[in-house]
């Protein structure tokens, strides 16, 4: 029985895989140097979507759809929309990437993931979750090993394949377990049969250990963090942004409606297990980025300990702290983009990574200079950036839920964070190149950068200053998992 | 609504932050311009609020804005000021002018001086209004969340004035430390506002930031027992509390001109501020248990402060200390929790502003004609700046408390209000004022008298008009406040009186 | 003219603060019309004192002339002028000595405004100690004094300024040190500061009350302690006096003419104002101590002048000597306070104040009119001065003999009446204190023949360092002095009477 809500549900789906068909169809008539404009019809199109979404595709009252396998309520909606917007500005990122820039297949597996990433928002059922979730992460695994000729990128595409593989099916094997004593797969079943007592809590807590391991990986959480830095190093930029980002976003979409929505009953056991990983993340991801010379290798680090703060959100197990995540999550999208696109639009031009060739950049172009503060200090949470009021939501709602040691350990860890990135901005505004001839060597943005930064910083102050719109959503949000 | 007067002047610094920022890099003197049209704005604006305040007879909070900003939380953009946060935000708009005048400075060909800041004046100025903006916005915020907004947008300017505009020696190092300690301070605190919100929430229902509410939001003795010494603290680190004094001497040395005016003159108020309106305030039960051990940091950063400063032999470094030892006193009498000691704390911070904000300004002057700040090396000074010396000597008599300027009628009240909680401290901490007096006026007598070193002759170049203004309108502040004590203290009494109910008319 | 009789003492007080700022606006360069004009500003407060002077009604008690402005009304302070006997006095001495001092001063020819502005200042410091009914005010004004005199010596010393002006600057600071706890102690215990209500009040306390955590009998003596220590610095009473013989050996000319003419009587004057009144108790305990202080400054003052061989530290040597009979007439009074005995010796002390200020202002000056002219003051080069300068000769001797205590001459009279005062009461003190005036008699003799006496100094008899007479304005400054130091040695009586009411009124 086919209803319009069905479509309604699935609408930005369809319109992403109607793109990615297009994409595909147009491609092949395009010359070489014509491919660029793969990423302009990527981002446009994404763009459309967008707010044909925002307009045709609002949801309702949250409803389970096609027998089940969905859920389409506003968390879902509200990531997917993030999902979209961080797609788009990485479309445009990619595009003048010397290398993947020009080809077609690079859009259209963004796009094939991208899906998996919006069907992994909605998923309601673990059979639909996993296979979004492997729709997502395949072609994550090729962007990532896109660059054929370079070695690491061959390395980082390889390494992300292996681990994905062998995390995804351990996860797995954490769902057989669960359909076995439940005999059903759907979520929002799951919660009335799993009540406290009547398993074990050892299952229990073998249960959440096989599946945190599946979602961790995705969440680059320690211990499932040591693949991060080096893919995010090996990848091509754009897609280095993209994994920390949007992936990840996505990791945190699943993990809040599953034990949300399934183990409600069983809030003291995860959250945990959930507040000690989220300690250790943070504090071995700050510590460890401070001694990192490459700038995608100290944003990769930084980026595990932000999924520690925003995991702070998930432990606190409240309304608050559901929507405390969303907008950490919506601020930390935009910011850590903003960051990745500032260290692409720089090694574009200059093919230098490290922090040390970072210095006189101010000179360079001061534009990105200040847009590359704008990054670091909102990823070091101070205002009027969005990692600020983020990070005090997320706090407050850990004090709220009297998790005032967690709070505490992300105060010290936040401080941690602040040393590092006015480290490295350091470099940017107080030291010159050695020749101290700046003027002679601009690093000029050309038109996608210009644009994706452009909209990046705003939303960045956007986020940080007239918050309560995102909140709002946030909220809307977060109410559909209680 | 009326006139939204409070919101104009926090919100143009920014809004004149971005301008700057937008115009071209090489229009040097447009950019100073507009900074100094923007500064000149606001300083007007920000005496308009006090004369209004002072003679309209206004007492509670006023000028009240309101703007829903995030209701769910309980967030509003809310601004109003009361008798302690108006001298702070006209002094705020005093040091803000006279900051970008001394700042103005252009290359002198002749003398090789570049005074002010020739490089990326651009940058400079739009942190500067940024860090300025944010002071505005702690002093005017009537919502905990809009105070912390504003006390972190004031922080982080910091670093980048101090370490791209630095001295070249320490800058890297001051300014980090700097804002590490700033940030450890304030988050320190945060945790404790977000731990009030709570119980607020928890007691009474309701689910607001804003401390005219959180007045009466009922906290348990031993919650603000427990969570009294973290807020209170953690802000006045940015006060320069002795023992988390460390950075603020660092941070004044390391610091460009006017960087280091702002950061003595009102930065270290904006720590004092926020722990006497968070701290004392909304957990009064917590004032009055902890007092004792507030009143022992203060008075040893009181005497302490002065004692190094006295060994100092560069110039900055002995300011540096100085507000050490006189922000110790704006502490001493908040930490005496009655009548005088408060008055005298309100107006110390106004005092204490203007006058190191004067004392950074001649260094400034000095220091970027000489090329040195170390003492000995100094000399003569009067003759080829009689303008600037006669500003640091009458900072100096201000700085010792002498009688007939504003540190006098500060000071007093500060002593008396502590010989009304325990006299011992009081005999202490008065050590100080020798020991000051024997620094200031030696400081002044090698600085400015004697024969000038052979190698700075011919070196010292007048300083220009902008210059002399800025010193004419500090100067004018510390001599007609010390004169007339009612232009300002009958305010601050009033904003007294609000904290005296607080605390139970104690 | 109302205006004039309602405003007098502010109008005095202000005068000259007023005229140094207008001073500040007049060209540097005109030397001349800066003198003046600085000359002409310190004669209205005295024209204005004559005038208060006038109507003063010494059988009047209480404080005449009184205004009261509100000033710090947070501290309940007020601006509250007021003088009586004692202090009217004060006043006539200062306004006095101020021209004279500035016509002293026309000699100096570098940096004449500032240095004109700050003997300005000077002037309204010193009268507003001597005018302030309020405590608060009286600190304001007995720092505000302090800060001209530092620059003063500072700026226009002699060879050793830098180590002499610090030193007077953190005596006396630390000395303020003690004022200002005991005022706060004051003001914090009544809520005011108004001495006319403290009078009153403190007195009126109940002896078994406790204050501060502390008995009254405790807090009193700490209090009395701490504001004898201030003034005896500042008066000053051995062992406090050593930064004196460097302070007026550096200080210029007038700079030492009205430290040892005005400034050393602030201290005095705390004692009869504040300390009297307030401690008779602690008066009357420390009597003894205090008479042994005046009594070793007595001594051991003309001992050290006698040793000196610099002129103008054998005279401000003999400053500390004089004053000690100053303090001998305090102590005296406060062991026998409501005596006629006690009123005796406290007019003395009043009036060896005022005398004190007109002849050591006097030598002072003399001193500096030959150090100007030969750039020593080592009594070793003068000698056979005489025959060269007759005028000056004749004047210095006269001088001299006032300080002496010669009979006739001001200085016999007060230091009879306190002797006279202080004898029954101290007997054994004021003997030895008599023995001390010996070694007075001593020292000057020896001053005067050190310098005058012997055969003609070929060495400043001719060439480039021919040792010219006292010129017409040198004349001006120092006869008005002679006249008043012979005034009071022969008919006392139109100041002893003002003196000695407000004394008996008081005490």
């Amino acid at each position: 029985m086919f209803t319009s809500l069905m479509f309604t549900s699935i609408l930005p789906e369809i319109l992403i895989l109607t793109l990615a068909v297009i994409l595909l169809c147009v491609e092949p008539f395009w010359k070489e140097e014509e491919r660029r404009n793969a990423g302009w019809l990527t981002a446009g199109g994404l763009f459309l979507i967008i707010i044909v979404s925002l307009l045709f595709g609002r949801p309702g009252e949250p409803v389970s759809m096609l027998g089940g396998m969905i859920r389409f309520d506003w968390l879902g909606f509200f990531f997917k929309i993030l999902f979209m917007f961080a797609a788009a500005a990485t479309a445009l990122l990619l595009m003048d990437h010397e290398k993947a820039g020009r080809r077609g297949e690079a859009y259209i597996l963004l796009l094939a993931s991208l899906l998996g990433m919006n069907l992994m928002a909605v998923s309601a059922d673990l059979i639909m979750l996993y296979l979004s979730i492997e729709t997502a992460s395949i072609p994550l695994y090729i962007l990532a090993g896109f660059l054929l000729t370079d070695d690491r990128s061959t390395e980082a595409g390889f390494k992300y394949l292996l681990f994905g593989t062998l995390t995804s099916t351990i996860m797995l094997y954490g769902f057989s377990l669960i359909f076995g004593f439940a005999g059903t797969t759907n979520i929002y079943q799951l919660s009335q049969l799993f009540a406290v007592g009547d398993i074990s809590t050892l299952l229990a807590f073998s249960i959440f250990a096989l599946v945190i391991v599946g979602i961790g990986f995705k969440l680059a959480i320690v211990p499932l963090q040591f693949w991060a830095p080096d893919v995010y190093e090996g990848s091509p930029t754009p897609v280095a942004g993209f994994l920390s980002t949007a992936s990840k976003a996505a990791g945190f979409a699943v993990i809040v409606r599953f034990f949300f929505i399934a183990f409600p009953d069983f809030s003291t056991s995860w959250t945990v297990v959930l507040a000690a990983l989220a300690a250790i993340t943070m504090t071995v991801g700050n510590l460890l980025a401070i001694s990192q010379t490459n700038v995608k290798r100290l944003l990769a680090y930084s980026s595990i300990a932000h999924a520690g703060y925003a995991l702070i959100g998930v432990v606190a197990f409240s309304q608050l702290g559901a929507a405390s995540v969303v907008f950490y999550l919506a601020a930390y999208i935009a910011t850590n983009l903003l960051a990745f696109g500032v260290v692409m639009a720089f090694s574009r031009v200059t093919g230098l990574e490290d922090i040390k060739d970072y210095a006189g950049l101010s000179r360079r172009n001061p534009w990105l200079a200040l847009m590359m503060l704008a990054a670091f200090l909102s990823l070091a949470g101070m205002p009027p950036f969005g990692g600020f009021v983020a990070k005090v939501f997320v706090f407050a709602a850990g004090v709220q839920a009297g998790y005032t040691w967690l709070v505490i350990v992300g105060i010290l860890n936040s401080i941690i964070g602040v040393y590092y990135y006015l480290n490295a901005m350091k470099y940017v505004y107080l030291y010159r190149m050695p020749a101290e001839d700046e003027e002679k060597h601009p690093v000029p943005l050309t038109r996608p950068y210009a644009i994706a930064l452009g909209v990046l910083v705003i939303g960045v102050i956007l986020v940080g200053t007239v918050f309560a719109p995102w909140f709002s959503w946030s909220d809307a949000a977060a109410l559909n998992l209680f | 609504m009326s006139f939204p007067i409070l919101s104009i002047i926090t919100f143009l610094p920014f809004v004149a932050a971005v301008v700057m920022l937008l115009m071209p890099a090489d229009r040097k003197t447009e950019v100073r311009g507009v900074a100094l049209a923007t500064a000149a704005i606001d300083l007007l604006l920000s005496a308009w609020v006090y004369a209004q305040y002072l003679l309209g007879g206004m007492t509670g909070y006023q000028f009240i804005e309101q703007y829903r900003w995030l209701p769910a939380l309980g967030i509003n953009l809310k601004f109003g000021v009361d008798g302690m946060s108006a001298p702070l935000v006209l002094l705020t708009g005093i040091v803000m002018f006279t900051g970008v005048l001394i700042s103005w400075g252009d290359y002198d060909e002749a003398h090789h001086i570049s005074a002010g800041i020739q490089d990326r004046p651009r940058e400079f100025f739009s942190f500067l209004f940024l860090l300025a903006g944010g002071v505005f916005g702690v002093f005017v915020s009537l919502d905990l969340f809009m105070l912390f907004f504003f006390y972190e947008i004031a922080v982080f300017p910091m670093y980048l004035l101090i370490a791209i505009w630095g001295w070249v020696k320490t800058r890297e190092y001051a300014a980090m430390k700097l804002t590490l300690y700033l940030f450890i301070g304030s988050v320190v605190a945060l945790v404790g506002a977000l731990a009030m919100y709570w119980t607020q929430y928890t007691n009474t229902g309701v689910l607001s930031f804003d401390m005219i509410q959180m007045e009466s939001a009922n906290f348990s003795s031993s919650f603000q027992y427990i969570w009294f010494l973290p807020v209170f603290l953690g802000f006045a680190v940015l006060g320069g509390i002795w023992p988390f004094h460390n950075w603020s001497p660092d941070g004044h040395v390391a610091a460009p001109t006017a960087v280091s005016m702002f950061h003595a003159g009102v930065l270290m108020k904006l720590g004092a501020f926020a722990a006497l309106r968070v701290g004392i305030m909304l957990l009064p039960e917590g004032a009055k248990q902890w007092s004792w051990l507030i009143m022992i940091f203060a008075g040893i950063a009181v005497v302490y402060g002065a004692f190094i400063a006295f060994v100092q032999t560069d110039l900055k470094y002995m300011i540096g200390f100085s507000s050490v030892s006189h922000m110790g006193l704006v502490v001493l009498g908040v930490s005496t929790l009655n009548h005088n000691g408060l008055v005298g704390a309100g107006v110390q911070m106004f005092s204490h502003g203007v006058m190191t904000a004067l004392f950074f300004a001649v260094t400034g002057m000095i220091y970027d004609r000489s090329h040195t700040r170390q003492i000995p090396e100094l000399g003569g000074m009067m003759k080829a700046l009689p303008f600037a010396g006669i500003g640091f000597i009458i900072g100096g008599l201000v700085s010792m408390g002498m009688p007939g300027f504003s540190g006098f009628v500060a000071e007093f009240p500060i002593f008396m209000g502590v010989w009304g909680r325990q006299w011992l401290v009081a005999v202490i901490a008065s050590i100080s004022i020798i020991i000051t007096a024997a620094y200031i006026m030696i400081a002044i007598r090698r600085v400015f008298f004697g024969p000038m070193p052979e190698k700075l002759e011919g070196h010292i170049s007048p300083i220009t008009a902008l210059d002399k203004l800025a010193i004419f309108t500090l100067c004018s502040c510390m001599v007609i406040i010390g004169i007339f004590p009612a232009v300002m203290v009958p305010m601050v009494e009033r904003g007294v009186e609000n904290i005296l109910r607080l605390l139970g008319g104690a | 003219m109302d205006f004039l009789t309602s405003h007098l003492l502010s109008l005095i007080l202000f005068v000259p603060a007023i005229s140094a700022l207008i001073l500040f606006f007049l060209p540097s360069g005109e030397l001349k019309l800066l003198r003046w004009f600085a000359f002409g500003a310190s004669l209205i407060p005295f024209a204005l004192t004559l005038i208060v002077w006038k109507n003063f009604d010494p059988n009047q008690t209480g404080f005449q002339f009184q205004e009261i402005y509100p000033w710090y009304e947070a501290l309940h302070s007020s601006l509250h002028l007021g003088v009586d006997g004692i202090s009217v006095s004060m006043v006539l001495l200062t306004t006095l000595l101020t021209p004279l001092a500035i016509l002293a001063s026309f000699s100096v020819t570098d940096r004449v405004k500032p240095y004109m502005m700050l003997f300005l200042f000077l002037e309204t410091g010193m009268l507003g100690v001597f005018m302030a009914l309020d405590l608060l005010i009286f600190f304001v004004f007995w720092e505000i004094g302090l800060v001209p005199m530092y620059f003063l010596i500072n700026q226009w010393g002699s060879a050793n300024k830098d180590y002499a002006s610090l030193k007077f600057m953190i005596y006396t600071m630390g000395g303020s040190l003690g004022l200002l706890l005991g005022i706060q102690m004051l003001g914090v215990l009544f809520g005011t500061y108004d001495l006319v209500a403290l009078y009153d009040r403190w007195n009126a306390l109940d002896a078994g009350s406790i204050l501060l955590g502390m008995p009254v009998h405790t807090v009193k003596t700490i209090a009395f302690w701490a504001f004898t220590i201030a003034f005896a610095i500042k008066v000053p009473i051995w062992p406090f006096h050593t930064w004196l013989p460097d302070a007026h050996t550096e200080a210029p000319t007038a700079g030492s003419m009205l430290l040892a003419g005005v400034l050393l009587k602030l201290g005095a004057y705390g004692f009869l104002r504040i300390v009297l009144p307030f401690y008779p108790l602690e008066a009357k305990i420390f009597a003894g101590a205090l008479a042994f202080l005046a009594v070793a400054a007595i001594v051991f003052g003309a001992f050290a002048a006698f040793g000196q061989t610099d002129f103008k530290r054998l005279v401000a040597y003999s400053s500390i000597n004089h004053m000690g009979f100053v303090v001998l007439g305090i102590a005296a009074a406060g062991l026998a306070a409501g005596t006629s005995d006690a009123h005796i010796a406290m007019s003395g002390a009043v009036l060896q104040m005022f005398n004190h200020g007109l002849s050591a202002a006097g030598m002072f000056f003399l001193v500096g009119v030959i150090y100007e002219r030969t750039h020593t003051r080592n009594l070793e080069e003068f000698g056979g001065l005489f025959p060269l300068v007759p005028v000056y000769g004749g004047i210095l001797i006269f001088m001299s003999m006032a300080s002496l205590g010669l009979p006739g001459l001001n200085g016999f009279v007060s230091e009879f009446l306190v002797v006279r005062g202080a004898y029954p009461v101290l007997t054994v003190y004021t003997a030895i204190a008599m023995l001390g005036l010996l070694f007075t008699g001593a020292y000057i003799l020896k001053g005067i023949a050190k310098v005058l006496h012997g055969p003609e100094n070929e060495h400043w008899a001719h060439g480039e360092h021919k040792l010219t007479e006292i010129n017409t304005r040198e004349i001006f400054v120092v006869v008005p002095l002679m006249v008043l130091i012979l005034v009071i040695g022969l008919w006392p009586a139109w100041i002893l009477e003002v003196i000695n009411k407000a004394v008996v009124a008081l005490f």
